[in-house]
């Protein structure tokens, strides 16, 4: 079955760059329904009023981080299955274990690339 | 200090200083070193040879602290908290606002030629879609140079309070900062930033890692 490339991604990062750049490669592996959030606050409200199927969010940002977004997303009930890839700079061993668990599905690390990008959200949509 | 006199005839005297330290601890040395020349002054001929020389000595380390402040004051540390660290930090700020300005124009520059793509066709356009997608993942450098310069603002910030410490301590006001290093704890202590180069794990050793829970 093919992946569904009409859901909707949700991705949270406080560079508007960032946000930007992914958007665009999202846009070119034909990811078209894409939503941004600043901050891990601003994705959980955002979360909690859609139908997300998708995930892409940083670590470091104010006040509420990219760690801490993924630990709200898992304890509630309605989002806790949401696939939800980590793309970041951190890049220390504890970060991955951490990340890993509090439940995160796939992790990206900073600079990536558009086949990274594209290998990792086909391995956690199940169709590797 | 304080120890070296235990035993010693100048034991009560070295336990009454560090009573008296513990009770003024704001104190400027050199005030010590002004009322400890006085008190020789007024207690000359009256004083057996050993609390002489242990006076002599606390003489001499009022003069050696007064020589320190002088010294110090002379380097003009002021500067480095008030002209040198700020101006540094503003000109790290202006590099992230002008690489995101230039990205920015990059960017569009990039989207432009996508929105062209789109209306061509075969290997003319997947070379195009290729070309820009080079330059979306080259673009996100902007994001790795504005971490690294926020940990180069940060360590400047650190550096700024130590001096504004040795000022504090050598009896002028506290200029910034006056918040000593914070030891990080919990989730704190795992936002550290890019890595550099040689410190960094890769994508393909996250993914082991990764595997490894499983």
């Amino acid at each position: 079955m093919p992946i569904d490339k009409s859901m909707q991604v949700l991705i949270v990062d406080d560079y508007k760059t960032m946000l930007r750049i992914i958007r665009n490669l999202l846009k070119q592996i034909e990811f078209n329904n894409v939503e941004e959030a600043s901050d891990g606050a601003d994705a959980l409200t955002k979360l909690r009023s859609g139908n997300f199927g998708l995930v892409i969010s940083d670590w470091n940002m104010q006040p509420m981080t990219g760690l801490q977004l993924l630990q709200e997303v898992r304890a509630d009930s309605r989002l806790k299955t949401t696939p939800f890839i980590m793309v970041t700079a951190e890049s220390k061993t504890e970060n991955v274990v951490a990340a890993k668990q509090a439940g995160v599905s796939n992790y990206i690390v900073k600079p990536f690339n558009a086949e990274t990008l594209r290998d990792k959200i086909e391995k956690v949509l199940g169709h590797a | 200090m304080h120890e070296a006199f235990a035993g010693t005839r100048a034991g009560p005297l070295a336990a009454r200083l560090a009573e008296i330290r513990a009770r003024y601890p704001e104190t400027e040395p050199e005030w010590v070193a002004d009322v400890v020349r006085a008190v020789i002054t007024a207690l000359h001929g009256e004083l057996a040879p050993p609390d002489s020389a242990l006076l002599a000595e606390v003489e001499a380390l009022g003069r050696t602290i007064a020589n320190a402040k002088a010294e110090i004051a002379a380097l003009q540390v002021d500067d480095i908290t008030s002209a040198q660290i700020p101006f540094a930090t503003d000109e790290l700020d202006a590099i992230v606002a002008h690489t995101a300005a230039a990205t920015n124009a990059i960017l569009e520059s990039c989207e432009t030629l996508d929105t062209l793509a789109e209306t061509l066709a075969g290997e003319l356009a997947a070379k195009l879609q290729d070309a820009t997608t080079h330059i979306y993942e080259a673009c996100s450098f902007q994001d790795i140079t504005g971490q690294r310069i926020t940990k180069v603002v940060a360590t400047l910030k650190a550096i700024e309070t130590k001096v504004a410490q040795i000022i504090a301590a050598f009896g002028h006001r506290i200029v910034a900062g006056d918040e000593a290093e914070l030891l990080l704890e919990g989730e704190a202590a795992l936002l550290n930033g890019p890595q550099l180069p040689d410190a960094a794990m890769g994508q393909s050793e996250i993914d082991r890692l990764l595997a490894s829970f499983d």
